[in-house]
């Protein structure tokens, strides 16, 4: 694993967000921090969906949240609009907020249970003051129907009274109320039973096509992804280990880690008895991670070479990078 | 084999403001000794309250049971409390699915997991901690000794889980529940876990039922699936059978909207429309009827019967996939 490097950058006209160098760094004493995010950079095309996969404690989410400045930066830069997030005062970042939303992983916890499902739509569009009262019905109940809530059922009823599939739909509707530019969905099936997740899922490639979105989606589980993403960037302890098209990263996964992603995805059949890679003992502390490569301490390639000197993300062809001083053939 | 568990006729409701609620209506399942059985279906299917039920921890006073329930040649439905609760640990065990709350965050793993041991088998502290030490490298965690003086939350999940386990394998159960054991856990975990599951389970000659909503979790990991939709089994085989020959609607549609590793992707994904039939309003036809993409008249109006094929196999379906129509 990994490592830093911008081989994968590609810098067009029509990008979106450009995160290059992001640190961020959680203090625990006044001596010590923790880098849950380690020098990443990404770039998202208008469009696109970028799908950052990785373990419990990997730092997929603070990375979401660093990119909306929910959480400051300690170092680097996140380019949203031709403008760099991190290096604007508070009042500005809050101009920008609009263009750019989150969906978020429980969503039964992240409505308020004393709105109703109309009032829950509209609160974006009434503290933006966008439109009149009127115009903001009208629109609270087109948002209802895109995601497949009716309005005249459910619109004044409280978020509690539905499932987690119903919860998460209004999530989405709310999260859309703005017109954003950009999406970030984190986890946003891990609650929902394997029939509904299909659902959320179909239902975000509509909003994405019919909103014209660009969308991060964040997830520890690589077969969801799979469906929905344009690329995928695999983090294992604050670090990129690879990013790649989906179809080359299932295909030939390049970094061992990546390889042992995919073979601990239990498949539905039994007679495909995959070699499964089941990974030994858990990631190490971030508090004091390996030297040089972070993934050696489980990597069954790792040499001395991983010890001392850490890898950098290079194009290996087929459309993958990674960062891998021994990457799979 | 001779048969562990068996169910005949289960049926629990619960007392609800709207009515009364089936959330089990009418199961029959046997478990053999030293079988593997998964138990499949979506939230609210009835999978987790058939399972404490099976183990009689329904105590509330709105679940009523009718029906019942024999482990190991005891009749349980009819037996007292203080019998029942003599199963629990050394006859049936139970994983529930959330490491983080199942275990008492305010005491160390050492005392619960000696606690078992203490109460049941009447050992003595010091062989207790012996076993324990034992069982905590049998589910595999490193330095077992410093792992007994800890809390809790000074475990990651994976771990926590495994503590979980150790604690239900403590006093050698027949019978181990696993609820969604893994759900909570991270991919790679999860795939530990089940390993750790299978493997203890052949090593100590033990009878699992794995409660699920993942048919791929179940595919690799047990002899016999059984399918639950709205309370009831509407699918039951030997797993390779159900998987090669799936004939209840409801199956295939399970099974087509997992997101598939080994396939190429489409763009969109299969769903089952709809959702659950409310559980309590019981439809007179099949409850798959609403969300069926085969549904016929005579599915709305005629509630269909379980059917045993030859081969053992079971579905609870009037035009089952796989026969000519």
């Amino acid at each position: 694993m990994a490592g830093t490097g911008k081989a994968h950058l590609r810098n067009t006209e029509d990008t979106v967000l450009s995160v290059e160098d992001l640190v961020v760094e959680f203090s625990l004493s006044k001596k010590t921090a923790v880098q849950a995010v380690s020098g990443i950079s990404f770039d998202l095309v208008q469009g696109e969906t970028l799908s950052i996969v990785g373990e419990s404690g990997c730092g997929k989410s603070t990375l979401g949240k660093a990119i909306l400045s929910l959480l400051p930066a300690t170092s680097g830069s996140v380019i949203f609009g031709g403008r760099d997030m991190t290096k604007l005062d508070k009042e500005a970042v809050r101009n920008l907020r609009p263009q750019m939303q989150m969906i978020f992983q429980d969503p039964i916890s992240s409505l308020d249970p004393r709105y109703t499902v109309k009032q829950l739509v509209a609160e974006p569009l009434e503290i933006w003051s966008r439109g009149n009262a009127e115009e903001q019905a009208s629109k609270v109940e087109e948002l209802l129907d895109s995601v497949g809530i009716d309005p005249a059922i459910a619109g004044d009823r409280k978020a509690y009274e539905f499932s987690g599939g119903q919860c998460q739909r209004i999530s989405i509707a709310r999260s859309l109320a703005l017109e954003p530019k950009l999406l970030i969905c984190d986890e946003p099936v891990s609650a929902l039973d394997v029939s509904i997740q299909a659902q959320i899922l179909n239902l975000l490639q509509d909003m994405k096509e019919r909103y014209g979105l660009t969308m991060v989606f964040i997830s520890h589980d690589l077969s969801v992804v799979k469906a929905v993403s344009t690329r995928i960037l695999v983090m294992y302890l604050g670090k990129i280990c690879e990013i790649a098209t989906p179809d080359s990263l299932y295909d030939s996964p390049k970094h061992h880690y990546t390889h042992a992603l995919v073979g601990s995805v239990p498949i539905p059949d039994p007679t495909k008895k995959v070699a499964q890679v089941i990974l030994e003992g858990e990631p190490p502390s971030p508090v004091d991670p390996p030297s040089g490569c972070r993934f050696r301490t489980r990597c069954p390639a790792a040499t001395e070479l991983c010890a001392a000197e850490e890898p950098q993300l290079r194009d290996v062809g087929g459309g993958n990078y990674v960062a891998c001083h021994h990457p799979r053939s | 084999m001779s048969s562990l568990l068996s169910l005949s006729n289960l049926r629990i409701t619960f007392d609800t403001p709207r009515g009364e609620l089936a959330a089990v209506r009418g199961v029959d399942l046997e478990i053999l000794a030293g079988e593997s059985l998964g138990v499949v279906g979506e939230s609210g299917s009835g999978k987790t309250v058939l399972s404490r039920a099976s183990m009689g921890l329904l105590t509330m006073s709105s679940a009523h049971r009718s029906g019942t329930v024999v482990f190991d040649g005891q009749d349980l439905s009819a037996a007292s409390r203080d019998t029942v609760r003599n199963t629990w640990g050394t006859g049936m065990a139970m994983i529930f699915q959330d490491p983080m709350t199942a275990l008492n965050p305010v005491r160390r793993i050492g005392s619960q997991l000696t606690e078992g041991l203490r109460v049941r088998l009447d050992m003595s502290k010091k062989d207790a901690k012996k076993r324990a030490i034992e069982l905590l490298q049998l589910v595999r965690i490193p330095d077992p000794e410093t792992a007994l003086r800890k809390f809790p939350n000074q475990l990651s999940g994976g771990m926590r889980q495994r503590v979980m386990i150790a604690i239900a394998l403590a006093c050698n159960p027949k019978l181990l529940f696993a609820d969604e054991p893994t759900t909570a856990l991270d991919v790679t975990v999860q795939a530990q876990i089940l390993q750790l599951l299978s493997d203890l389970r052949k090593e100590l000659n033990m009878s699992m039922v794995l409660v699920t909503h993942d048919l791929g979790v179940v595919a690799g990991h047990t002899d016999k699936i059984a399918v639950m939709y709205a309370g009831e089994v509407v699918e039951y085989a030997e797993t390779k059978e159900l998987f090669a020959n799936v004939r209840m609607p409801y199956t295939e549609a399970l099974l087509n909207s997992i997101p598939r590793l080994d396939q190429k992707s489409s763009g969109r994904m299969a769903v089952i429309e709809g959702r659950l039939p409310d559980p309590t309003q019981p439809e007179p036809g099949c409850a798959f009827a609403s969300r069926c993409p085969y549904v016929q008249e005579k599915c709305r109006t005629e509630h269909p019967e379980l059917q045993k094929a030859n081969n053992g196999h079971q579905f609870r379906c009037h035009f089952p996939l796989g026969a000519s129509r």
